[in-house]
């Protein structure tokens, strides 16, 4: 290979910097604090199961959204019975009320930023 | 071949140099635009449409002018033609590339371009349009590529390419036609509601494109050791002539309806256009020496192109090129598109003209184009030059 | 290293594909969780299979050349967040008032009568029947659902402005702009979204009101009942009983749209 000594330090150089999220975020300690959201403290009873719920809630409120715009359907009923609103603010932020402490705690650990709330208004909690 | 792109004189790289300037300039405008909102245009709720498609409307049709080269090469073997297929297939690529480009800064929401293929819709034209223009560019990328590439090994281009080169003679004419009914089924808009409109399409883009052609073919004439050939170029001019008589006489017949018939629907807007329209009081005629100049333009055309004695000069000739490329971008561009959206269907007017930022955003895309077009070329003649020695 | 330029770029380029590829097909293997409930649409909602609107424009005008009255235009620009924008080329409006000789322009004359001269008629999205807006829509963002009402997907929509081309009656209107910075921030509806730049919106018939059993706004609000709402496919509906009664116009209906908003002059 031509070049070879310059050609392998350039690479080793870009790969440090490209991975420098990564390691800088261990080295400081960042990655550590897991983000932990307030839950509200009167409902105990959600749309579905924690885990089914963290891993699938953009899905959900993906297929909430078109049920309420493009159908007729406008509530879940739950297997136990509970009729929820298929609604951000009117279902799921009646409880989940103060963003800030809920919804943007684990969207800012991991650097995501749905934009819902470009359009949905925050309950008056936040402002 | 891409190499022949990155080996250049001085004069290539300051061409390549200014044109990425201005790219970047029209990239900042863009930026500009993607945070503050399309309300940096000129752009109103009556006048819903500007510059931008405007430039996509005009650009389709010399995306599609490659097959008035490719047709009389590939299916009546007209000889003079085999030099310059690919100037024309790759002026097409840059062409359907700005369309798209300026379908792109338009939209108010861009990142979800994609939904138009996600949700396919096959009453919108809009969505046969997206896949026609992209099947055109794919398809010209290929044949110009395969086929350039067979002349540089000195052998003939491989055997399937011949039905891509047949296809790509309806296709060229569906994507203008396609465009056309964008415009031609919309029941409010009286201007485009019109069955020539697709013929009047077509028309202003075989003139429009092989001018923009012929001037392509003189300027690598000058700079290369390439000869595109002076009976091509004539050939071309033979066609230019023909297509841009045909255009004027579509447009006449156009007025000869809405005049002679009298309705209103179809009256004002050619009045707003020609001669502006009065509306309690205020006068409103922005575009009318644009459309004058088009008419102008259009009359030295024709008469230069008309007459053999100087057509075949072709100082005139490029001159007589110029004047085509520029009558028909002011008609067919600013002049049908807004001209379309005046009067409002309320039949007020609400004026129209590009803001400093829209036109930064198109000429950064009309940059990329010929950026575009320039690598392109390069490697087309770079190939072609290799070829002769 | 033995490989030469072309075929390295081709291993890379191929191996790339390859690797974006195994993504998106790794996301859309994800089975998804299967949700263990059911939808409904909400008890008390109001549904029909045609929706219609009558205007009575005499009640009306009579309202508007006492008071200047624009109770429904207020009303519903207020409870869906329509922001209030100062430059008319950029102007959001889902109700508004035009002159007579502008909404109905193939109907006045020389010599129609003074009563309507220059009188503001109200304009508003007619939910055409067959809509040219819904035919040219690339997404489908903007729709026409079974009971009439032409829908827009605000989250679906391109801002491509295709379908603010294509309607007869200049409905629509365009985010040219953040439409929050023209909206008050202590008289937002919360419970209805603001809509985002770059999106087309227009009158919904108030859908979500209807979903749960509400009147449309501009029809609960209005002093003198000019405006009616109901079903054209029941017969007893109260629009039935004033199409039956009075003499109706439609705009433009020479244009084949059917448009569902009828105006007693």
């Amino acid at each position: 290979m031509y070049d070879a000594g310059k050609i392998l330090t350039g690479l080793l150089l870009f790969l440090c910097l490209i991975t420098s999220p990564i390691w800088y975020n261990l080295a400081a300690g960042k990655a550590d604090t897991k983000p932990d959201p307030k839950l509200p403290a009167q409902e105990k009873e959600c749309v579905a199961a924690r885990d089914v719920i963290v891993a699938t809630h953009m899905s959900l409120l993906n297929t909430w959204r078109d049920k309420v715009v493009r159908g007729a359907d406008r509530e879940y009923v739950t297997a136990g019975g509970k009729v929820f609103p298929l609604s951000l603010s009117e279902g799921c932020m009646k409880c989940h009320a103060n963003k800030a402490e809920f919804c943007d705690a684990c969207h800012n650990y991991v650097a995501v930023s749905p934009y819902c709330w470009d359009c949905h208004v925050e309950p008056k909690e936040n402002k | 071949m891409i190499q022949n792109a990155v080996v250049g004189g001085r004069k290539y790289w300051t061409l390549l140099l200014v044109l990425l300037a201005v790219i970047g300039v029209g990239f900042l405008c863009y930026l500009y635009q993607l945070v503050k909102g399309l309300g940096v245009t000129g752009m109103s709720r009556d006048v819903s449409w500007g510059f931008y498609i405007a430039q996509f409307t005009f650009l389709v049709g010399v995306a599609a002018s490659a097959v008035m080269v490719v047709l009389p090469y590939y299916l009546h073997h007209y000889k003079q033609f085999g030099r310059i297929t690919i100037l024309g297939e790759f002026l097409a690529i840059p062409a359907v590339l700005m369309c798209m480009l300026f379908i792109f800064v338009d939209l108010g929401q861009p990142t979800r371009v994609l939904n138009v293929l996600l949700y396919p819709t096959f009453n919108s034209v809009m969505f046969w349009d997206m896949v026609s223009l992209g099947g055109y560019l794919v398809l010209n990328l290929v044949i110009g590529w395969v086929a350039l590439d067979a002349e540089r090994k000195r052998v003939a281009p491989p055997k399937w390419i011949k039905p891509l080169i047949y296809l790509s003679i309806p296709w060229a004419v569906s994507i203008h036609t396609v465009t056309a009914f964008l415009y031609a089924g919309l029941p409010g808009r009286h201007l485009w509601l019109s069955a020539i409109l697709a013929a009047r399409f077509l028309a202003s883009a075989f003139c429009a494109g092989p001018s923009l052609l012929i001037i392509l073919c003189l300027i690598v004439r000058r700079f290369s050791r390439f000869d595109p050939g002076r009976e091509a170029i004539q050939t071309l001019a033979k066609i230019v002539t023909y297509a841009m008589i045909l255009n004027m006489f579509f447009l006449l017949l156009e007025m000869f309806t809405a005049f002679y018939s009298q309705i209103p629907g179809h009256v004002h807007p050619f009045d707003y256009l020609y001669t502006g329209l009065t509306e309690n009081g205020h006068y409103y005629g922005k575009l009318v020496p644009w459309m004058w100049a088009s008419t102008a333009l259009a009359v030295v055309a024709i008469t230069t192109l008309l007459f053999p004695q100087l057509r075949q000069r072709e100082r005139v000739l490029v001159f007589s090129a110029v004047c085509v490329f520029l009558s028909t971008w002011i008609d067919k561009g600013m002049g049908l598109v807004v001209g379309g959206f005046i009067p409002n269907p309320f039949e007020t007017v609400t004026e129209y003209l590009p803001t400093l930022p829209e036109v930064g955003i198109a000429l950064g895309v009309w940059g990329i184009g010929f950026l575009v077009l320039t690598v392109l070329y390069k490697i087309a003649v770079s190939v072609k030059e290799q070829a002769q020695a | 290293m033995g490989i030469n330029r072309r075929d390295f770029l081709r291993v890379t380029g191929v191996g790339t594909l390859l690797g974006l590829g195994g993504g998106v097909v790794r996301e859309l293997g994800i089975v998804k969780r299967v949700e263990a409930g059911t939808y409904q649409p909400q008890p008390n909602a109001l549904t029909a299979r045609r929706w219609a609107m009558v205007v009575d424009m005499r009640k009306c005008l009579e309202k508007v050349n006492q008071d200047g009255c624009q109770d429904c235009i207020l009303a519903c620009h207020a409870v869906h967040n329509v922001p209030k924008i100062q430059d008319p080329k950029h102007e959001v409006k889902w109700l508004w008032k035009e002159p007579y000789e502008n909404t109905f322009p193939s109907q006045h004359h020389e010599f129609t009568e003074e009563r309507l001269h220059g009188q503001p008629f109200l304009a508003l999205c007619n939910h055409c029947d067959k809509p040219p807006c819904v035919r040219v829509c690339p997404t489908q963002a903007t729709f026409r659902r079974p009971d009439g009402i032409v829908v827009m997907d605000y989250h679906r929509c391109i801002g491509c402005r295709y379908c603010m081309a294509a309607c007869p009656y200049g409905s629509r209107s365009f985010n040219w702009s953040d439409p929050r910075k023209a909206l008050e921030a202590d008289k937002t509806n919360p419970g209805f979204p603001t809509r985002t730049k770059g999106v087309v919106e227009k009158c919904n018939f108030c859908d979500e009101r209807l979903a749960e059993g509400l009147p449309p706004r501009c029809v609960e609000v209005c002093t003198v009942k000019a405006l009616t709402f109901g079903d054209l496919e029941d017969p007893e509906s109260d629009v039935r009983k004033l199409l039956r009664s009075y003499y109706t116009v439609q705009r433009k209906p020479e244009l084949g749209t059917k448009p569902e908003i009828f105006y007693i002059v």
